[in-house]
């Protein structure tokens, strides 16, 4: 029975390779498939999943699409899925790339099928083998969806800590967002390693761009300045809003022991006057506020 | 293992004490005892603790390390801790030990600076009682 089985779909797929892509590209385009990508696109996939399909077939193996001669048509599965979480597609449209095959197989199997035990048994192991296919895409397409966010995740973790070098011996460290433990400890860590980079016995915390300050953030930041004391470099936290201020003040946060600045200009005088430099305004500029 | 006792060398007025092996407990108070011992015999004015090579500084340690500065500075010597690892740092801070009144320093250089500021500052403020 099992041999039996499978028997008529590798002659379809040999014997009609052009028919059947021309139908199931028709009912692709019907169901939007193909949104977002180009027709030829589209058509170059199709084409290389049904000669790679048509291969895996003769084999016939129809049961287990993780065996290697399976490898071509996972192979373009997984590019099918892949530019479809990429590109925006719902599951759903990604999935349908391989289930609008099955109505094109379905009529060519029940036109050359002679008895209904026949037909019931080769329908049935070509339905399963589609959606094995099936679920393999939305499996896929899911991983390709997790590894876009992950990216943009790690993307946002970097963005948002830069740490910059103002002067000798100082670096800034403008934080932007909000300020949980997993980004504080990112931040600490970016922190310290330029502190040792570049040698810098001052660091300046500018908190311009958080949205909050409440007990929570203000408990990382004294971590994070308690952590530079201890590699020898003193902190200096600057762009303290007025609102923030009075939210600290009205919460209880103290920042003891930690110099706060209104601006990071101000943070960044104090800096130099710490590090023995100061700023000076040259004759040239003397003369030109004059004239 | 008993017999581990970590160096003290002496340069000019200060101590340098470079620890270049994992310590363990007993080693950190062997060390303790020797530092005390030398600031006393020496008359020395300083001490710098070199961790740079530590990677790993539990809680213990951690508190010997205040101990080390609370003693010397009863017998007037200042104490910098000198070339903590940024892991050191973050794991001390989450143990919420903050080493505070230990002076630190980002090297052994900075750290000497540190020593010999606060040496000038403190003959000084004798020139001035005198005069």
């Amino acid at each position: 029975m099992q041999n039996d089985a499978g028997k008529l779909l590798p002659e379809i797929v040999r014997s009609d390779e052009t028919g059947l892509l021309t139908e199931w590209l028709k009912l692709q385009g019907a169901s939007g498939v193909s949104r977002g990508t180009s027709e030829e696109d589209v058509r170059e996939k199709s084409r290389d999943f049904l000669r790679g399909f048509a291969e895996a077939v003769q084999h016939g193996n129809l049961t287990d699409i993780d065996a290697p001669e399976w490898e071509s048509v996972r192979q373009v599965l997984t590019d099918v899925s892949k530019s479809g979480a990429r590109n925006g597609l719902t599951p759903a449209q990604t999935a349908t790339f391989v289930f609008s095959l099955k109505q094109p197989l379905f009529t060519r199997i029940t036109s050359k099928s002679n008895d209904v035990e026949t037909l019931a048994s080769e329908l049935w192991t070509v339905s399963k083998l589609i959606d094995q296919l099936g679920l393999h895409t939305t499996e896929l397409y899911q991983k390709g969806r997790e590894e876009v966010i992950n990216r943009q995740q790690r993307d946002i973790l970097e963005l948002s800590t830069p740490v910059v070098k103002l002067w000798d011996g100082i670096v800034a460290l403008p934080l932007i967002g909000a300020l949980d433990s997993e980004r504080t400890q990112v931040v600490m860590e970016t922190l310290l390693e330029q502190i040792v980079a570049n040698g810098a016995s001052i660091a300046i915390i500018d908190i311009t761009g958080v949205p909050t300050v409440d007990t929570l953030v203000a408990q990382h930041l004294l971590k994070a300045v308690a952590a530079a004391r201890l590699m020898g470099a003193e902190c200096i936290i600057s762009g303290v809003r007025p609102q923030i201020a009075q939210t600290m003040v009205h919460l209880g946060v103290e920042l003891h022991e930690v110099l706060t600045k209104a601006t990071i200009a101000d943070a960044f005088a104090v800096a130099l006057k710490r590090t023995n430099r100061k700023v000076v305004v040259t004759d040239r500029a003397a003369e030109a506020q004059r004239a | 293992m008993t017999g581990q006792r970590i160096p003290i060398l002496q340069l000019g007025p200060f101590l340098l004490v470079s620890i270049q092996i994992d310590m363990d407990d007993q080693t950190a108070v062997a060390l303790q005892d020797d530092l005390s011992n030398v600031i006393v015999r020496k008359g020395a004015r300083g001490v710098l603790i070199d961790i740079s090579a530590l990677d790993v500084v539990d809680s213990f340690i951690g508190r010997i390390l205040g101990t080390i500065a609370a003693t010397s500075r009863i017998l007037d010597a200042q104490t910098v801790v000198v070339g903590m690892q940024p892991s050191v740092a973050i794991t001390l801070v989450e143990l919420g030990l903050s080493l505070k009144g230990v002076r630190t320093a980002l090297n052994i250089e900075r750290g000497m600076d540190i020593l010999r500021a606060s040496e000038d500052e403190s003959t000084t403020d004798v020139d001035d009682d005198d005069a």
